[in-house]
């Protein structure tokens, strides 16, 4: 069984945080949840995990103790140790407190040698790593994890990324939420969210097919208004209808630049 | 310079809780000293078990108090006055209860200078012979180490999970809001507990505070006094948002406790419409309680209003700290609990 939204709607204090989302969470597959600050992803993930009640359409989550859950910027405590963290998970879901499984996640996550240091002195990425083990212990048949990989480097991102795609092929339903547009690759299903609303949905591969238009790389600014964002050094130029500026070359788009031209039509719409 | 002033003001004005304390405390502490702080006995009780004198005679401060109970002893003990005088053939006798340290400093001079005028009356000072201010004193400090841990390390136990993000972790985790709750405070119960039994052995080792009471009387109204403050303690961890504001909170709820509950200023000695402030202090009745049994060993009649005060207190902190509790752990724990098709 999938768990995700039907049609979600949710306010907070009054402003609509999410409007009209669509999600599909399958069992044994990452979903990422993608956008930047204030596009709703935290507000997804604490609909989907129960902490919020949504105003319109329907959610589909198992019951508590089949859930993990990382919340943004936590997971862990600080002045607990690795294996006390761990330890604390899996009495609060009534499993035996040193397990093969306990033993299994240390190992995985390369925290074996800091199973007795505190949670608060480990670094950003290992901490993270047990943010995700926590989630994982229970083999929890949907895992929710807010921003696992904010603030990581990139070695970081993708030790943790490693543990996702591992709990996915346990058979949980992972759904992860991110402001890096680049891990989307690493997700099966991805859905961009952009001020509260689903900007572009399905796989990476989809979306980037999506695109419409034509992409260009200008080295200056491109005159005549056609919507074009700064890159690096130079600027990418979208012509929806196919005739790039002069001062312009055409080159293929990623999914940034898909996903920034959906903004821009979004925009241009409204 | 004139950045840093402009922006402390900015952020001073903003933060509407310091701002608060700032104005408010100091007229609280104002208007308590002006009307609480007095060590002035105006009224000692005084029973005369064997028939009430002719109380023309009396100071103005000696008020005749009835009691159905004969024995001098027994009637302090019941608390029913502050001093007892019996005639025992050659003159009169004053039993004085100390442990109403002030009451009993005033009715001790009232009586020496009636003997100097030539009454025939001596006076007896029973449960804190010497008159101790530690004796009196530290059964109510008991009562405050009960109250700061109960109230402030409580709701910064509380507060710390908040501001972590992991309140939010164990209101997803399949934990009942009343196991985390329990689970909470459990910790804290037990440290206060220690603490208070290691403030009654020391003030026994060092200041000779004696200990005349049942053990269990005391550790029954410390259990209901804990309640009170570990409720408190949650209360204020619901409405703070980090550990500064539940630490000014917990100042602004312990001051007056220390101030209004008769730990320091006697309670008849503050005018009538503090007093009744004090009336509303937890701390007021556990303070009754431990001295009553610490000091007089009064039997649990005599103290069953404090205690009955101290369960209905407890029972509306307490009661008000768990919904609140289960409210601020997951606004939406039902829906969390329950799968949503």
């Amino acid at each position: 069984m999938s768990f995700g939204f039907t049609n979600v709607t949710v306010e907070l204090a009054g402003e609509t945080a999410i409007e009209n989302v669509d999600l599909e969470v399958e069992p044994g597959a990452i979903t990422a949840v993608i956008g930047g600050d204030g596009a709703g992803k935290t507000t997804t993930s604490r609909t989907l995990v129960g902490l919020l009640s949504p105003k319109a359409g329907s959610v589909r989550r198992p019951e508590a103790a089949a859930i993990g859950y990382q919340p943004e910027a936590a997971g862990t405590w600080r002045d607990l140790t690795v294996s006390e963290n761990l330890s604390f998970v899996a009495r609060a879901h009534g499993l035996p407190v040193v397990s093969d499984r306990h033993r299994e996640l240390l190992e995985v996550t390369g925290l074996g040698p800091a199973s007795d240091r505190l949670a608060g002195e480990l670094s950003g990425g290992m901490r993270q790593k047990l943010a995700v083990a926590m989630a994982m212990l229970p083999r929890p048949e949907l895992t929710v994890l807010d921003e696992p990989t904010t603030g990581l480097d990139p070695m970081s991102r993708a030790e943790v990324w490693r543990l996702l795609a591992r709990a996915a092929g346990e058979g949980t339903a992972v759904l992860a939420t991110t402001s890096y547009l680049n891990e989307a690759e690493r997700a099966s299903h991805v859905v961009v969210l952009d001020n509260g609303r689903v900007l572009a949905a399905g796989t990476a591969e989809s979306i980037r097919a999506s695109f419409h238009g034509v992409l260009g790389i200008s080295a200056t600014r491109p005159q005549g208004g056609a919507p074009a964002w700064r890159r690096g050094n130079h600027w990418r130029v979208w012509a929806p209808n196919g005739s790039l500026p002069p001062d312009a070359r055409a080159a293929a788009p990623d999914l940034e630049d898909v996903v920034t031209a959906a903004a821009y039509a979004r925009l241009e719409a409204s | 310079m004139w950045a840093m002033v402009i922006k402390e003001v900015r952020q001073v004005r903003r933060d509407r809780r310091t701002l608060a304390m700032m104005i408010v405390m100091p007229i609280m502490l104002l208007v308590v000293f002006g009307y609480a702080a007095s060590f002035d006995v105006s009224t000692i009780r005084v029973a005369f078990p064997g028939g009430v004198p002719d109380t023309t005679n009396l100071p103005d401060v000696l008020e005749p108090v009835a009691t159905s109970r004969s024995d001098p002893v027994d009637i302090l003990r019941h608390g029913d006055a502050d001093v007892v005088v019996v005639g025992d053939g050659t003159g009169l006798v004053a039993s004085i209860d100390g442990s109403q340290l002030f009451t009993a400093r005033a009715a001790l001079q009232v009586f020496t200078s009636a003997a100097a005028q030539g009454v025939p009356i001596t006076s007896e000072v029973l449960f804190n012979p010497e008159l101790d201010t530690s004796a009196v004193l530290v059964p109510g400090l008991a009562g405050l180490v009960l109250l700061f841990v109960g109230s402030l390390i409580t709701s910064l136990g509380v507060v710390r999970e908040r501001q972590a993000g992991t309140l939010e972790q164990l209101a997803v985790m399949p934990l009942r809001p009343r196991d985390v709750f329990v689970g909470k405070i459990a910790p804290y119960f037990v440290v206060a507990a220690v603490d208070m039994v290691i403030v009654l052995v020391v003030g026994w080792l060092l200041f000779d505070v004696p200990f005349a009471g049942s053990v269990w009387l005391l550790a029954l109204g410390a259990m209901l006094f804990l309640f009170v403050t570990l409720g408190a303690g949650v209360l204020i961890s619901t409405v703070s948002e980090n550990q500064g504001q539940a630490i000014q909170l917990a100042i602004m709820t312990l001051l007056p406790q220390v101030l209004l509950s008769g730990l320091i200023f006697p309670l008849e000695s503050m005018a009538a419409g503090v007093r009744w402030i004090g009336y509303l202090l937890p701390l007021t009745y556990f303070n009754q309680i431990a001295r009553g049994v610490m000091l007089r060993d009064a039997p649990f009649e005599a103290i069953a209003l404090p205690f009955a005060l101290l369960a209905g207190l407890g029972l509306a902190v307490f009661g008000l700290a768990v919904l609140r509790f289960r409210s601020d752990l997951a606004p939406s724990r039902a829906a969390a609990l329950e799968p949503v098709a």
